[in-house]
C-alpha cells in the first residue's frame, strides 16, 4: 500500500534521482578505468606514503596488493567496486555528518534519531535490498542506496559522539572569546571532535565495502559479483580471488582514511 | 619578586579608585540550578535555607543576593571551599551561565540583558578568561591558541600573529609559537592560556583558580609573574581561588564565600586581623602567619636617621638623645648608605675621623613584601636590625627582632582568642 503510494506519487523523482546516480557512478568508473593500472597503482602507492607520514612498507604493500588484483584480472571490476564505494561514502557521509552535528546540538532529534539508528544498524542488510530494488529497479542505483543506508549509522553516531565529547572547558573558551555559533562549531568543535569523526569515516568506508558486495546480488556489479558467481557455480578458486581482491581494497582504504588526520592528545 | 612600585601603585590604585566608578558592579545576583527556578525563588524568599529549598524542590540554590563592586586595576579575589559558588559567581560576570536574578554591571552596562550580539562584543573586547585546566585548543599551535581571540574577532592573520608573537615573548615563551600545547608542561601551559588572555587586550581578566593545577613553586612564579604583568598592564583581575594564602598574596581585596553568599569583603589585612564571623576566623586559623605577614606589616619607622652629610658628632647626638645604640645614615633622598653604631661613633668623635670610615655598610635588607619568613632567617644571622629598602634603594622602615615576635604573639592570640 504504501510502497504503491510512494510510486505513484513520488515515481518521477526517484527516477530522476536514479538516473542521476547512475549516471554519476558510471562517469567514476569510466574515469578510474580512463587511467592505465600501473599509473594509478603508483598513484594509490604514493598517496599512502604521504599520508601515513613516509611509511614505504605500507606503501610496498599496497602496490604489490594492487598488482596482485591487476595480475588476476579483477583489474575492472576492482574499479567498479571501488567507484560504488566512493559514491555511497560520499553519500552517506553528506548525510550523516550534518546531521550527526545536528544531532549533538539538539536532544530533542537525538532522541528521535536513536532508534532509527538502532533499527538501520541491527536489520539484517539484504533487507534493505527488498525495498532498493522496489524504487530503483535493479542494478547499480538500488545497491548504492541500500549501502547509504547501511553505511550511514556509525558515521552519524561518532560525529554525535565526538562533538559531544569536546570537553565542556573548551567550549566555555569558545563563549568566553565572543565565538558566533558557526566559529565555535569550525574553529573548536569540529577540529576537537575530528579524529572521533574519523573514525566513523573510516567505518563508513568499510561497511560501504562490505554492502557492495551484499549489493551484488541486486545486480550492482563489481567484485561483489565474482563472488556470487563463485558460489553458484561453488568455484573455489574464482570466490576465493575476487574475495582476496576485497580485502586488498579495503585494507587500503582503511590505512589511507586512519591516517588522514594526526592524533592529538586532548589537553 | 614584586617590586615596591606595585606597593606604591596598588596603594595609588586603592586612594584613586574611591573617586572612580566601579569597573564591574554586581547588585542582588542570584543564581538557581535546575529547571523550575521561580519556585525556588519565591521559596528563597520566604526565607527558607539552601538545604530546605534543595529538600522541597531539588533546585540548588548556587549564588545567593550576590553584591560587590570592584574598582579599575583592581586584584579583587573571590575565595571560598568547593561548593561554595564562586566559580559559577565568576561565570555569571561573563554569562557562561545565565543569572537568575540580578544585575552585573560593566563599565555601567547590563550584561544580563545583553542581546547576544552585544554580549559577544563584550566577550570579545572586555572580558578575557582564564581557566584552571589550561582548556587550551589542542588542534592548535601555542601561536593560533594565543590569537584565537583576535581570530575570532576577524583580524587579519598577519596582524594577530604579530599581535600574539608580542604577548607570547612578554609571558616569557616567545620561542614556543610553533609547539603543540601537548609538548609544554603545566607552568607554560598555564602562560600560553594567560597569553591568551591578554591578547585581545581586555580590560577584565577573570581567572578561574588558575594556578591551582600547578605544583606549588610553578604556582608561585605565576603568582608574581602576574603581579608585575597586572602591575605593568594595568588590568583588573576577578581571581576566583581556594587557597587562602594565595588569596592573601594576591588580592587588594578579597570576597569570602560560602554556601553562596559573600560572608566578608575586605582588604587581606582586614580579613586576617578582623575576621567577621567564626566561619572567617576559622578560615584565617590555619594561615602560617609568617608566610602572611610581610615586612611593610612589622617595620617600624626608623626614626631618627642621620644624614650623611652631617659628622659622627651629630649621629652621635641624635642616638644619645633618643638613647638608642645605633642609626641609620641616609642621603637627603633618603638612600641608605649603612649604619653606625653608638661605639663606633664615640670614638671617630675622640679620634677625629670622618663619618664614612666608620659606617657599616654590611647591613641586612629586605623588600617591603618580603614574608616574615624571610626576614626571621636574616635577623637572626645579624647583629643589626633589618632595613627595608625599597626598589629604589630608599630606608621605609626598620625590623628588630622584638618586632617580629609582637607581631606574632599579637596576630596569633587574636587568632587564637577567637577560634
Amino acid at each position: 500500500m504504501l510502497v504503491d503510494g510512494i510510486e505513484e506519487y513520488f515515481g518521477w523523482l526517484l527516477d530522476g534521482a536514479s538516473e542521476g546516480l547512475r549516471y554519476l557512478v558510471g562517469g567514476f568508473e569510466d574515469l578510474l578505468l580512463s587511467i592505465p593500472a600501473p599509473v594509478l597503482i603508483l598513484l594509490a602507492s604514493a598517496l599512502v606514503w604521504f599520508v601515513t607520514r613516509r611509511d614505504i612498507r605500507l606503501a610496498g604493500l599496497t602496490a604489490l596488493g594492487l598488482l596482485l588484483i591487476w595480475n588476476l584480472e579483477l583489474w575492472d571490476l576492482a574499479m567498479l567496486t571501488l567507484a560504488l564505494v566512493i559514491i555511497s561514502t560520499i553519500l552517506a557521509l553528506a548525510i550523516s555528518i550534518p546531521v550527526g552535528i545536528a544531532a549533538a546540538g539538539s536532544e530533542p532529534l537525538n532522541a528521535a534519531l536513536r532508534p532509527a539508528l538502532d533499527l538501520m544498524q541491527t536489520m539484517p542488510s539484504f533487507v534493505y535490498l527488498i525495498p532498493a530494488v522496489i524504487f530503483f529497479g535493479l542494478g547499480s542505483v538500488p545497491g548504492i542506496i541500500a549501502t547509504v543506508v547501511f553505511a550511514m549509522p556509525p558515521a552519524l553516531r561518532l560525529t554525535n559522539l565526538g562533538i559531544r565529547q569536546v570537553p565542556r572547558e573548551l567550549i566555555e573558551v569558545a563563549d568566553a572569546f565572543g565565538t558566533t555559533p558557526r566559529q565555535k562549531l569550525f574553529k573548536v568543535q569540529l577540529p576537537v571532535a575530528l579524529p572521533t569523526i574519523m573514525a566513523g569515516v573510516n567505518q563508513c568506508i568499510m561497511l560501504a565495502l562490505s554492502m557492495t558486495v551484499i549489493a551484488s546480488m541486486i545486480g550492482a556489479g563489481g567484485l561483489g559479483y565474482q563472488v556470487l558467481v563463485g558460489i553458484q557455480r561453488v568455484d573455489i578458486g574464482m570466490g576465493f580471488e575476487a574475495g582476496l581482491a576485497i580485502v586488498i581494497i579495503a585494507i587500503i582504504l582503511d590505512r589511507i582514511t586512519q591516517n588522514l588526520v594526526p592524533q592529538h592528545e586532548n589537553r | 619578586m614584586k617590586l615596591e612600585g606595585s606597593v606604591i601603585f596598588e596603594k595609588l590604585s586603592r586612594e584613586d579608585s574611591t573617586s572612580l566608578q566601579p569597573i564591574v558592579s554586581v547588585k542582588g545576583l542570584t543564581k538557581v540550578f535546575g529547571q523550575d527556578p521561580e519556585k525556588a525563588l519565591a521559596l528563597h524568599r520566604s526565607g527558607c535555607s539552601k538545604q530546605e529549598i534543595h529538600e522541597e524542590t531539588g533546585e540548588t540554590l548556587a549564588l545567593n543576593n550576590v553584591s560587590f563592586e570592584v574598582m579599575p586595576g583592581e586584584i579583587f579575589v573571590l575565595m571560598g571551599l568547593s561548593g561554595s559558588g564562586k566559580s559559577t559567581l565568576l561565570r555569571c560576570i561573563n554569562r557562561l551561565i545565565d543569572p537568575t536574578e540580578g544585575e552585573i554591571l560593566i563599565d555601567g552596562e547590563d550584561i544580563v540583558g545583553m542581546s547576544q550580539e552585544e554580549l559577544r562584543a563584550t566577550r570579545r573586547r572586555r572580558l578575557g578568561m582564564i581557566f584552571q585546566n589550561f582548556a587550551l585548543l589542542p588542534h592548535r599551535t601555542v601561536l593560533d591558541n594565543v590569537a584565537f581571540g583576535l581570530e575570532v574577532q576577524g583580524i587579519p592573520e598577519d596582524e594577530r600573529c604579530r599581535k600574539a608573537e608580542e604577548v607570547l615573548r612578554m609571558v616569557g615563551l616567545g620561542g614556543y609559537g610553533a609547539s603543540m600545547p601537548s609538548h609544554l608542561s603545566g607552568g607554560m601551559k598555564q602562560r600560553v592560556g594567560l597569553a591568551r588572555a591578554l591578547t585581545s587586550d581586555p580590560d577584565i581578566l577573570l581567572m578561574d583558580e588558575a594556578f591551582s593545577a600547578l605544583d606549588p613553586l610553578i604556582r608561585r612564579d605565576m603568582q608574581d609573574e602576574l603581579l608585575e604583568i597586572q602591575q605593568r598592564l594595568c588590568k583588573t583581575i576577578i581571581f576566583v581561588t581556594h587557597d587562602l594564602d594565595e588569596a592573601l598574596k594576591l588580592g587588594d581585596r578579597i570576597a569570602l564565600m560560602k554556601d553562596g553568599v559573600i560572608v566578608q569583603i575586605g582588604t587581606p589585612e582586614e580579613i586576617l586581623t578582623n575576621p567577621e564571623n567564626a566561619y572567617v576566623e576559622r578560615f584565617v586559623a590555619d594561615v602560617d602567619l609568617t608566610r602572611v605577614l610581610s615586612a611593610s606589616d612589622v617595620m617600624r619607622r626608623p626614626e631618627p636617621v642621620a644624614q650623611c652629610t652631617a659628622g659622627p658628632r651629630v649621629a652621635l647626638h641624635l642616638m644619645e638623645e633618643h638613647d638608642i645604640t645605633g642609626i641609620f645614615v641616609v642621603t637627603r633622598q633618603r638612600l641608605l648608605r649603612g649604619r653606625v653604631t653608638l661605639d663606633d661613633a664615640a670614638e671617630a668623635v675622640r679620634e677625629g675621623t670622618p663619618m664614612k670610615d666608620i659606617l657599616i655598610t654590611d647591613l641586612p635588607v629586605v623588600a617591603p613584601d618580603a614574608t616574615l619568613s624571610d626576614i626571621i632567617s636574616l635577623i637572626t644571622k645579624s647583629p643589626y636590625p633589618v632595613a627595608v629598602v625599597d626598589g629604589a634603594g630608599r630606608l621605609r622602615g626598620v625590623i628588630s627582632r622584638g618586632a617580629i615576635l609582637a607581631a606574632l604573639a599579637r596576630k596569633g592570640e587574636d587568632i587564637r582568642a577567637v577560634a
